[in-house]
């Protein structure tokens, strides 16, 4: 019997427009970054979900694709603190916007997704809607980003910005719409 | 890998409600997506969920909205009740509500809402917390006043991580 990846897995019973769930990495203990790899390339369009906790609130969270850090990436986002909203945009960035770092005991809540991740003819468009809210602070924020890149997505990395790592409980799972 | 998304429960108005609740969830799932597709019976304000009938100041949330004149950002905190919206009228609504680890008794609980309302209202985004590490077994919605309009439905999705 030859071993199989996992990742490689066949969706086994899943049809075309399926919402299939290929990885989840879920924290015993803090760490730094979260990477989801070696997943197939069999779907339309990904989706991270997920939830984190954090040792230091209020850092972006940083989406990179294929390990690229380059000035490949621009954002646009629109959020709002309880009292006032507000909006950005850069360009030129070395990453993709996903949210932000939460607390120790509030978990802030992601949902990242990556349209047309396989395609060969496209920059590939992230958007995500994250918050946080820790009864007298926090955050909701909506994000759109691409990456400057036609190459197919073969691994994606979560990290924050600053020296915030994700604490123990912090879980992300990664879904696909079947092709 | 498997294929997710999954009904769990559904419930279509057949005449008007002042609450609304989907009891015995399972725990088999990872997030749950709560989608309500109806309107109110009249002018109502605010609507609301709570989580295994908690009605204590457990609640608290943070939103920004826009209502094609003016855009802001709100707070509420130690609340009684975890906020869907505002602004809800006998327009159509579609609220998607976003819960997610709901069955873990480690965490805190997180929502995601996106609230959209046709006619004299806004469109808003909000995260709201509920300050327990209890799984979540069921969801009772209500207005703050008036009622769910006949035909308001209700329907529950599990997604299940890998």
């Amino acid at each position: 019997m030859s071993f199989i990846p996992l990742g490689f897995l066949a969706a086994s019973g899943a049809a075309a427009g399926d919402f299939v769930s290929i990885q989840t990495v879920s924290l015993s203990s803090s760490q730094s970054s979260v990477t989801f790899s070696s997943f197939a390339n069999t779907f339309k369009h990904l989706q991270i979900r997920g939830i984190s906790l954090a040792s230091v609130s209020d850092e972006n969270l940083r989406i990179r694709f294929n390990s690229d850090s380059g000035s490949n990436y621009a954002r646009h986002y629109l959020g709002g603190n309880g009292s006032s909203s507000f909006s950005g945009a850069t360009p030129n960035e070395t990453y993709a916007l996903g949210g932000l770092s939460p607390n120790t005991s509030a978990p802030g809540a992601y949902v990242i997704d990556i349209l047309d991740a396989f395609s060969t003819n496209k920059y590939k468009t992230v958007k995500s809607f994250y918050g946080d809210d820790k009864n007298g602070s926090g955050y909701v924020l909506l994000c759109s980003g691409v990456w400057l890149n036609t190459n197919e997505i073969t691994s994606i990395s979560l990290s924050f910005t600053g020296s915030a790592n994700f604490n123990s409980y912090s879980t992300f799972s990664l879904y696909g719409i079947k092709n | 890998m498997a294929t997710t998304y999954t009904p769990i429960q559904s419930t279509t108005l057949s005449s008007s409600q002042s609450s609304v609740t989907l009891s015995s969830i399972p725990s088999t799932h990872t997030d749950l997506i709560l989608i309500i597709n109806g309107s109110m019976t009249a002018a109502t304000g605010a609507y609301s969920l709570r989580f295994n009938s908690d009605t204590g100041s457990n609640y608290s949330m943070t939103g920004i909205y826009g209502n094609g004149s003016a855009n802001g950002s709100f707070r509420a905190t130690n609340q009684n009740r975890a906020y869907l919206g505002d602004g809800a009228n006998t327009s159509q609504l579609v609220n998607i509500i976003q819960i997610f680890n709901y069955s873990n008794s480690t965490t805190y609980k997180t929502l995601l809402t996106r609230k959209n309302q046709i006619t004299s209202s806004s469109i808003e985004a909000l995260v709201d917390t509920w300050r327990s590490t209890a799984a979540i077994n069921s969801i009772t919605i209500f207005p703050d006043s008036n009622s769910f309009a006949s035909g308001t439905i209700f329907a529950l999705y599990g997604i299940k991580a890998a």
